[in-house]
């Protein structure tokens, strides 16, 4: 015998543990629960690709944000560029890239950080365009260079929308980490892809990645809320 | 093939190849007879269009008068808010291969899933923009004696354009990019040549990478200009919301 039976074997073996796994029911508890463990490493993985895919976001748009918000000319071809990188399928983005940066998990963070690009960077500079004038005028009447207004002005008032840029990038990073497993990136999706038709795979992976994208948004609001606590005293 | 080992840049070649891939096609590497050339290129490239108008069209005739009539009588704000948040959270692969297992495959189940992808940004966008159309403009429609169902057609709609045609791109985005991994629930879009990487090659698989990137950029323009064109002209100047 090769090969190919023995995986077989393995899989059947699994599965014959409960006749829910055998009819391939939509959602077999008993089998989630016995095999809960063999997901934690994907998502784990995942995690890594997000948080990764997001801080490098992060910092680019950032710096192109800075750089962008003096010389207002930036702005439409920066604009252009992130926009291109926001529109090519993340699929396509992961085989295109292949031939230049081979497959494994690198592939997967370039793409899924040039997909957050345009999302935080649009974001930081509607937060930046929202400070009102007064208040930028009253801290040049108080004697602060444009950097100190920068940062202890404009970027504080800013970090609203800056953060509501950072929850979009961040949950709809986390969906399409699942395509990861495409360029061998890992994480749910390798779980999804190893066994497509096997329903209550899907369902513990497919759910996993929605609890994981909620828990970053719920993460994200709370670290909102410790930045600014200005916002919290002002009554509803 | 012949490989050129020592140039830098040798391995970029397969790019070279996969255009070439694209227009001429190339001797299956696995099993006999021809795959690529451009006519695979265009019935693939139209199976890709077809399901993701059929999807976006589903999901417009869904979410277009649901976020319409929500926004105008300001009912379910929750909903349509939650919707659009739940919605991205959604996993695209999981979405499909569950469809493709729990209720089959073919046409009309990979419409469905996609349509549920693209529901959500549709409905929010338009929701918040009829909430955001000026108050005072709906009074005035009102005040001229205009029925609720003009109100919403004459007045809310018009205004609403820009910030709805900013869901439907990012759902048709989406779309498009999810149809990609269509074929693995039995309808062969432009994903066929990324996915059946033993039929097609290498070079097959970067060719549909290739053709799919493409694809949504044409698109994307496709709407930024439809977008244009649907936007009174009194509102032209005025900027839509991100994201």
């Amino acid at each position: 015998m090769t090969d190919a039976p023995q995986l077989a074997q393995v899989v059947i073996h699994e599965r014959t543990g409960e006749s829910c796994i055998a009819q391939n029911k939509v959602f077999c508890p008993g089998w989630a629960i016995d095999n809960f463990d063999r997901y934690v490493d994907p998502a784990l993985q995942q995690v890594v690709l997000v948080v990764v895919s997001v801080a490098l976001g992060f910092a680019i748009a950032f710096a192109l944000a800075l750089l962008a918000h003096r010389r207002r000319w930036l702005v439409p071809p920066l604009i252009g560029v992130t926009g291109v990188f926001y529109t090519i399928p993340s699929l396509a983005f992961f085989f295109l890239l292949i031939p230049i940066s081979g497959r494994g998990r690198d592939t997967a963070i370039i793409a899924l950080t040039a997909y957050t690009l345009q999302i935080i960077f649009r974001n930081i500079m509607a937060g930046l365009a929202n400070v009102p004038r007064e208040v930028k005028d009253a801290g040049r009447g108080m004697g602060l260079t444009e950097r100190q207004l920068l940062w202890r002005v404009e970027l504080p008032l800013a970090l609203p929308e800056i953060i509501a840029g950072l929850r979009v990038a961040t949950v709809s990073t986390v969906a399409l980490a699942t395509l990861a497993a495409f360029a061998g990136g890992g994480g749910l999706g390798e779980e999804i892809l190893s066994n497509i038709d096997f329903k209550t795979g899907i369902v513990i992976a497919g759910g996993l990645a929605i609890l994981m994208a909620f828990a970053f948004d719920v993460i994200l609001i709370g670290i909102q809320r410790l930045l600014t606590p200005w916002r919290r005293a002002v009554p509803a | 093939m012949s490989a050129a080992p020592h140039l830098p840049l040798a391995g970029l070649e397969i790019f070279g190849q996969a255009i070439e891939f694209i227009f001429n096609g190339q001797e299956a590497p696995t099993v006999s007879g021809k795959v690529g050339g451009l006519d695979q290129v265009l019935d693939l490239t139209a199976r890709h269009l077809e399901v993701t108008a059929l999807a976006m069209g589903l999901a417009l005739i869904v979410a277009l008068p649901a976020g319409l009539v929500l926004g105008h009588y300001g009912r379910g704000e929750l909903v349509a808010v939650a919707a659009g948040n739940a919605g991205r959270a959604l996993p695209e692969l999981a979405i499909i291969a569950f469809m493709a297992a729990a209720i089959g495959v073919g046409l009309l189940n990979v419409t469905i899933a996609l349509a549920v992808l693209a529901v959500p940004p549709i409905l929010t966008n338009t929701f918040v923009a009829v909430r955001q159309v000026d108050r005072g403009a709906v009074d005035a429609a009102r005040g001229m004696g205009m029925t609720a169902r003009e109100v919403i057609t004459r007045v809310e709609l018009p205004l609403a354009v820009p910030t709805i045609m900013s869901g439907v791109r990012t759902s048709t985005i989406n779309v498009v990019a999810t149809a990609t991994i269509a074929p693995l629930a039995g309808v062969l879009t432009l994903g066929d040549f990324i996915l059946a990487r033993n039929v097609y090659g290498d070079d097959g698989v970067l060719a549909g990478a290739m053709l799919v990137a493409l694809l949504a950029l044409t698109l994307e323009l496709a709407l930024a200009g439809l977008q244009r064109l649907l936007t009174s002209p009194g509102l032209r100047d005025a900027t839509t919301a991100t994201a």
